[in-house]
């Protein structure tokens, strides 16, 4: 269909490899074999039309969907098929944003922020809100929040909080799903900066999710399309712009004719 | 024909693949309750819910229960000259059937829809994934300790709810009936059995583990939206409801004699 690059060191073992991965729910094919490498601190985004599979492919490198068939690695192991305890060993690498926060409501900042240190690492309670106040104080956010509720704070410092819970422990790997989505441009673009220190800051491999094409522009090394459940294309940040791929270049550029409109009409058509 | 026959083979297979889920559910759930870690701020927080917040409810309900009780057997056995027994039947019917039954379906309308409620918003806000990221076992923080808390806070609730039933008969009885107060004391212990107390505790814990897990069931396998928790918080209290009733009849089935 169109041409397909990988980027990044042929000899290192890559940080995460994909590798055909498919997934479908009740017939519907979502995935229909991904392959993306992701080498050590690089931050790759995934762009693409709602509903083609970005969030699938994170929840799949993190075993929260199990693919049905493909392989994923992580620093060189397989991670798809194994026991569940491997896998969590393996998530205890990982740190994730979602869309939409997902922070605890049930619990105040400090104990969101913390979570899996208290839980998993058995820190005390007062080393725990220490932490969460260094960490959220790196993130622009006052010490005095952490004794409030996520229903208590805005949706930008909400996604604050969710970043801080994120990097709390130190991750090598960082995962955002649509970290700015819902914000204004402004606090947009702090989130951005907000992302490129923490990942450079921990040296770690980040995947992002986003339709917000000023922020792939920020934060991405490389960026990767997916378009009917596999990537089409996959290349450096900068040659986003010049792919000669049409799916590419309409959504990099926001038209709205164009053939994945054709693509969304004819599916929705097909019903 | 052939589609009528296909809709039976498709409701049986779906009735039967939810068996199946809930099955596996109950399962992972009571399996998870004993293995560590123990989230006991989690388990105490529904203790407090459970057992302390809902004592309004049960009380206020056991209470007027037992007033009605005292009323409609004494109406009863009036025409037939045993009015003396009306002491006996509303202790043996507080403690054996009323108490934990009436208890039971007022827990699942507050505890089974507040819990489907709260596990399917955070299913819908991916707050369930999250904690899977945070290598945290949904079913070991979110189910353990709400299945634990439902069995044991419950046997507590129904306990002071007899007491309180039991009074409410007394008051009527005494107050408006015009029995004396001590030999109305006395028919109500005078054959009352430990078997009859433990029988309804039995019951009570059967009750709350059912309120428990459906509720944690339905929310955890809510669908999307608002809609869908909706819909997950009716089927937890619904369900509940029904095989409270259900399970009340087995277990008094068991102990029958």
């Amino acid at each position: 269909m169109a041409k397909k690059t990988q980027t990044g060191s042929s000899t290192a073992v890559p940080k995460i490899e994909m590798q055909g991965v498919m997934k479908s729910f009740g017939g519907k094919h979502v995935l229909r074999g991904i392959d993306l490498i992701l080498n050590a601190e690089e931050s790759v985004t995934l762009i693409g039309t709602s509903g083609c599979g970005k969030s699938i492919t994170l929840k799949c490198l993190l075993g929260l969907i199990t693919a049905d068939s493909g392989s994923i690695k992580v620093d060189g192991t397989e991670i798809l098929g194994t026991d569940r305890t491997t896998l969590e060993a393996m998530r205890r690498r990982f740190g994730m944003t979602f869309q939409f926060g997902a922070l605890f409501d049930s619990l105040p900042i400090w104990e969101n922020v913390t979570f899996r240190l208290r839980h998993q690492q058995k820190m005390n309670r007062t080393d725990a809100r220490d932490l969460a106040v260094d960490t959220i104080t790196q993130l622009g956010l006052s010490p005095q929040v952490i004794d409030q509720y996520p229903a208590e704070l805005s949706g930008g410092m909400q996604k604050r909080v969710a970043l801080a819970r994120a990097i709390a422990d130190k991750p090598e790997i960082l995962l955002f799903d649509e970290p700015t989505s819902g914000l204004d441009p402004i606090t947009g673009g702090v989130i951005d900066r907000l992302i490129i220190d923490a990942v450079k800051r921990l040296g770690a491999t980040a995947m992002t999710i986003s339709h917000d094409m000023a922020s792939v522009r920020r934060i991405a090394d490389k960026v990767a399309m997916i378009h009917n459940g596999v990537i089409i294309w996959c290349g450096p940040v900068a040659e986003m712009d010049e792919t000669g791929i049409p799916e590419v270049d309409q959504f990099v550029h926001g038209r709205a004719e164009g053939p994945l409109t054709t693509a969304a009409k004819e599916e929705a058509r097909r019903g | 024909m052939i589609g009528f026959l296909q809709n039976i083979g498709r409701t049986a297979l779906s009735f039967l693949a939810a068996i199946g889920r809930i099955t596996l559910f109950t399962v992972n759930a009571v399996r998870w309750t004993f293995l560590p870690p123990y989230y006991l701020k989690q388990f105490f927080r529904q203790v407090l819910d459970i057992g302390y917040f809902s004592l309004p409810v049960v009380g206020l309900t056991t209470l007027f229960s037992g007033m009605v009780l005292a009323l409609q057997s004494y109406t009863g056995f009036a025409r037939f000259s045993a009015e003396d027994t009306v002491a006996t039947v509303v202790v043996l019917s507080v403690t054996r059937e009323l108490g934990p039954v009436l208890a039971g379906l007022m827990v699942a309308g507050r505890i089974g829809a507040s819990m489907a409620a709260e596990i399917g918003t955070m299913r819908v806000t991916d707050q369930i994934d999250a904690l899977d990221t945070l290598s945290t076992r949904p079913m070991q923080y979110l189910v353990a300790p709400r299945i634990l808390a439902g069995t044991i806070c419950l046997p507590f609730l129904v306990l002071v709810g007899d007491l309180i039933g039991v009074f409410g008969g007394y008051i009527v009885g005494v107050y408006r009936l015009g029995f004396n107060p001590s030999i109305y004391l006395s028919r109500t212990l005078e054959y009352l059995e430990f078997s009859d107390v433990t029988m309804g505790l039995i019951k009570a814990a059967v009750f709350g583990f059912l309120i428990a897990l459906m509720g944690c069931y339905h929310g955890y396998h809510s669908g999307n939206g608002a809609e869908g928790v909706g819909r997950a918080t009716t089927n937890a209290v619904v369900s509940s409801s029904i095989l409270i009733l259900i399970s009340n009849y087995l277990v008094t089935a068991l102990f029958f004699g």
